[in-house]
C-alpha cells in the first residue's frame, strides 16, 4: 500500500535534487531553471498527496496557483537570460561574473 | 463579512492593480512618449491608493474569510511602501535620461505599481495563499525591474542572479508552507498558530518544526539576512540605481513586516523555535554586514552591505516577540527607509563631467569642498546610519535595543551593540573621504529640484528637527503592533 509517507519521501527527494541542481550546476543556466521546476513540483506533489490524505480541497488549490506562478516565472527567467545571452554571448554560470561576489 | 465589505477594505490594492492595468494599456498604446504621463499618473495612484488606507483598510480586520488582514500594522507598512515606491518613480527619469542607450520605457512606472500592489498584500496576508501569491506578484515584478537596463552587461547579470536565487527562496518557502499546511492541515495563520500551541512543550514535532525552519529561511532570503544574503550585493551593483533605490527600500519594508506577521501570528505559540533562528540571522547580518562593508569600493555595494546589517537591528527587535518589539521594528524601518532613500538619492547624484554616473567611494573625496550642501547631507545619512545619537538613527536602536532588553535577552542586545560599533567605521570613512581628502572632480550639477528637494526634507527628518516626530511616530507604532496581538 502506498500511503502519504511514500509521497513525502518521494517529494522531499526531488526537492532536494532541485535545490543541488541549483548549487552544484557550474554549467548551464537552462538547467538550473530546470532545477527550479523540479523544485516548484516537488512542493505541488507535497500539496496533493497532503491534500488528499487531510480530505481537505485547500492544498489542490494552492497546487493550482503554484502552477501558475511557476509559468510566469518560467517566462519571465527564459526572458531574462534571452537578454543576458544577447549581451554576453554564453549562458554559462562560471561566466556570470561581472561583479566580483 | 460580506463580499462588498470585503472589497472596501482591500481599497489600495484594488486602486494599485486597476491603475496598473489601465497605465499598462496606455504604456502600449502611447509608446515611449507616454513614459512622462504614465510615471506622474502613478504617483498619483500610489497617493491614492494612500488615501484609501484611511478608510476600512486600516480597521476592517479580517476580510475575505480570514485570507486577508487590513488592520494597523497593515496599514503602517503600507504607508511606508507607498511612499518608498513613489521616489523610486519620481527619481528614475533623470538617470535614465542620461544613460548610454537604454531610456526610461513607461513600463517602469507600472511595475512599480505591480510590486507596491504585491507588496501589500504581503503585508496583509492571513493565509499562507495570500503570503504566496503576494511574494511572487511583488518578486516576479522585481526581477524584471533589476535587469531594466537591457544592454547593460551587469544589469542582465543582476537580473539573472536575482531571479536564480529569487526563485530557489520562493522554493524553499513554500516547501515550508506545504509542510506546515501538511501538519497543520490549514493554511489559515490563526489556525495554524492553534496547531503550533497544542505542540506538548519538550516533545518534538517533526513536520511543523521542519516546516517553521523552512518558512524562515524563505522569508530571511526575501529580506536578506545572513545566512541568505548573498544576491544583495550583486543585485544592488548591478540593478539601476532608482531600482536599487527601490530594493533597499519598499520590498524590505514587506518582507520584514510579512515576517513579523508570519512569526507572531501563524508561529506565536512556537516562539521558542523560532526566536533561535531570528537570533542567529540577526547577529550574523549584523556583524557580516559590518565585517564585509569594510572593503568596499563601490557605494551601492557598501549600501548593500549596510541593508545586510540594518536588516539584523530589525530582526533584534522581533526576536523581542513582544508588542513593544514589533513597535520598535516599525519605528526602525521608518527611520530605515528615510535614511536609505536619502543615501541612495545622493548617489544618484554622483555623475562626472559628461554626466555618466559613477559609483566609487574614491570618487566623493573632497566632496564637501566641491558640493558642500551634499556632503552635509550624505554625512548627516552616514552618521545616522551609524547611530551617532543626536541623529533619528541613534533612536532606531535604542528602540530594537530596549525591546530586547525588556524581553530578557541581554546577551543579543549586548553583542549587537558592540557590533555596531565596527559598522561606524565604514560609514564614518565615508565622512572622512567627503570631508578630509583631496578632492576629486567636481560632480557634475544639474537643476534636479525635485531631488534636492527630497534630500532635504530627508535630512531634516533624520536630523534632530525629527524629533519631534519621534512621540507622534511612537504612538502609531504601539497601535500598528497592537494588531497583531
Amino acid at each position: 500500500m502506498i500511503g502519504l509517507t511514500h509521497y513525502l519521501v518521494v517529494a522531499a527527494i526531488l526537492f532536494g535534487m532541485g535545490v543541488l541542481g541549483l548549487i552544484a550546476n557550474r554549467k548551464n543556466l537552462i538547467i538550473m531553471l530546470m532545477s527550479i521546476e523540479l523544485i516548484l513540483l516537488a512542493v505541488n506533489l507535497n500539496f496533493v498527496a497532503f491534500s488528499a490524505y487531510l480530505h481537505d480541497l485547500v492544498g489542490q488549490v494552492f497546487a493550482m496557483f503554484v502552477l501558475t506562478v511557476a509559468a510566469g516565472e518560467a517566462a519571465i527567467g527564459l526572458a531574462i537570460l534571452v537578454i543576458y545571452f544577447r549581451g554576453r554571448g554564453t549562458i554559462a554560470v562560471d561566466d556570470a561574473n561581472r561583479m566580483k561576489g | 463579512m460580506d463580499w462588498i465589505a470585503s472589497l472596501q477594505a482591500t481599497l489600495p490594492e484594488l486602486v494599485l492593480s486597476v491603475g496598473a492595468l489601465a497605465l499598462m494599456l496606455v504604456a502600449a498604446w502611447g509608446g515611449q512618449g507616454s513614459t512622462r504621463a504614465v510615471s506622474w499618473t502613478a504617483v498619483a495612484v500610489l497617493l491614492g491608493a494612500g488615501i484609501a488606507l484611511a478608510g476600512p483598510a486600516s480597521y476592517a480586520g479580517v476580510v475575505f474569510d480570514g485570507l486577508y488582514r487590513a488592520d494597523a500594522f497593515a496599514a503602517f507598512s503600507k504607508v511606508l511602501i507607498y511612499v518608498a515606491a513613489a521616489v523610486s518613480i519620481v527619481i528614475a527619469p533623470r538617470f535614465f535620461a542620461r544613460g548610454d542607450g537604454d531610456s526610461l520605457h513607461p513600463e517602469y512606472p507600472v511595475l512599480i505599481l505591480l510590486s507596491a500592489a504585491g507588496m501589500g498584500m504581503m503585508v496583509s496576508a492571513g493565509d499562507l495563499l495570500t503570503l504566496y501569491v503576494g511574494l511572487e506578484l511583488q518578486s516576479l515584478a522585481a526581477y524584471v525591474l533589476a535587469s531594466f537596463m537591457r544592454r547593460d552587461q551587469r544589469s542582465a547579470e543582476a537580473g539573472l542572479k536575482y531571479f536564480v536565487l529569487g526563485a530557489l527562496a520562493s522554493g524553499v518557502l513554500l516547501y515550508g508552507i506545504s509542510l506546515v499546511y501538511g501538519f497543520s492541515g490549514t493554511t489559515l495563520f490563526t489556525d495554524i498558530a492553534k496547531s503550533y500551541a497544542h505542540i506538548i512543550p519538550g516533545q518534538h514535532h517533526f513536520g511543523l518544526t521542519f516546516g517553521l525552519v523552512f518558512v524562515f529561511a524563505g522569508l530571511a532570503f526575501k529580506m536578506s539576512a545572513v545566512p541568505f544574503h548573498m544576491w544583495t550585493p550583486d543585485v544592488y551593483e548591478g540593478a539601476p540605481t532608482p531600482v536599487t533605490t527601490f530594493f533597499a527600500s519598499a520590498p524590505k519594508v514587506a518582507a520584514v513586516a510579512l515576517g513579523v506577521r508570519v512569526a507572531i501570528e501563524a508561529m506565536g505559540p512556537a516562539i521558542g523555535e523560532w526566536r533561535q533562528i531570528v537570533i542567529f540571522a540577526s547577529l550574523a547580518s549584523i556583524i557580516f554586514g559590518a565585517v564585509a562593508a569594510i572593503g568596499q569600493k563601490n557605494v551601492k555595494r557598501l549600501l548593500a552591505y549596510s541593508s545586510i546589517n540594518n536588516v539584523g537591528f530589525l530582526l533584534v527587535g522581533l526576536a523581542a516577540g513582544t508588542q513593544e518589539g514589533v513597535s520598535s521594528v516599525l519605528i526602525y524601518l521608518t527611520i530605515y527607509v528615510a535614511m536609505t532613500l536619502g543615501g541612495f538619492l545622493i548617489v544618484l547624484q554622483m555623475r562626472d563631467a559628461d554626466g555618466n554616473p559613477v559609483e566609487t567611494i574614491d570618487s566623493l573625496s573632497g566632496m564637501s569642498e566641491t558640493r558642500p550642501g551634499l556632503a552635509a547631507a550624505m554625512a548627516v545619512f552616514m552618521f545616522s546610519l551609524a547611530g551617532i545619537p543626536p541623529l533619528l538613527g541613534f533612536f532606531a536602536k535604542l528602540a530594537v535595543f530596549q525591546a530586547a532588553v525588556s524581553a530578557g535577552l541581554y546577551p543579543l542586545a549586548v553583542v549587537g551593540f558592540v557590533a555596531s560599533v565596527i559598522g561606524a567605521y565604514y560609514y564614518l570613512r565615508i565622512v572622512k573621504v567627503m570631508y578630509f581628502d583631496n578632492p576629486a572632480p567636481a560632480f557634475q550639477r544639474s537643476n534636479a529640484l525635485v531631488e534636492y528637494g527630497l534630500i532635504t526634507l530627508l535630512a531634516l527628518f533624520i536630523s534632530p528637527v525629527g524629533w519631534f516626530a519621534l512621540k507622534p511616530l511612537g504612538i502609531a507604532t504601539m497601535a500598528a503592533a497592537k494588531a497583531l496581538f
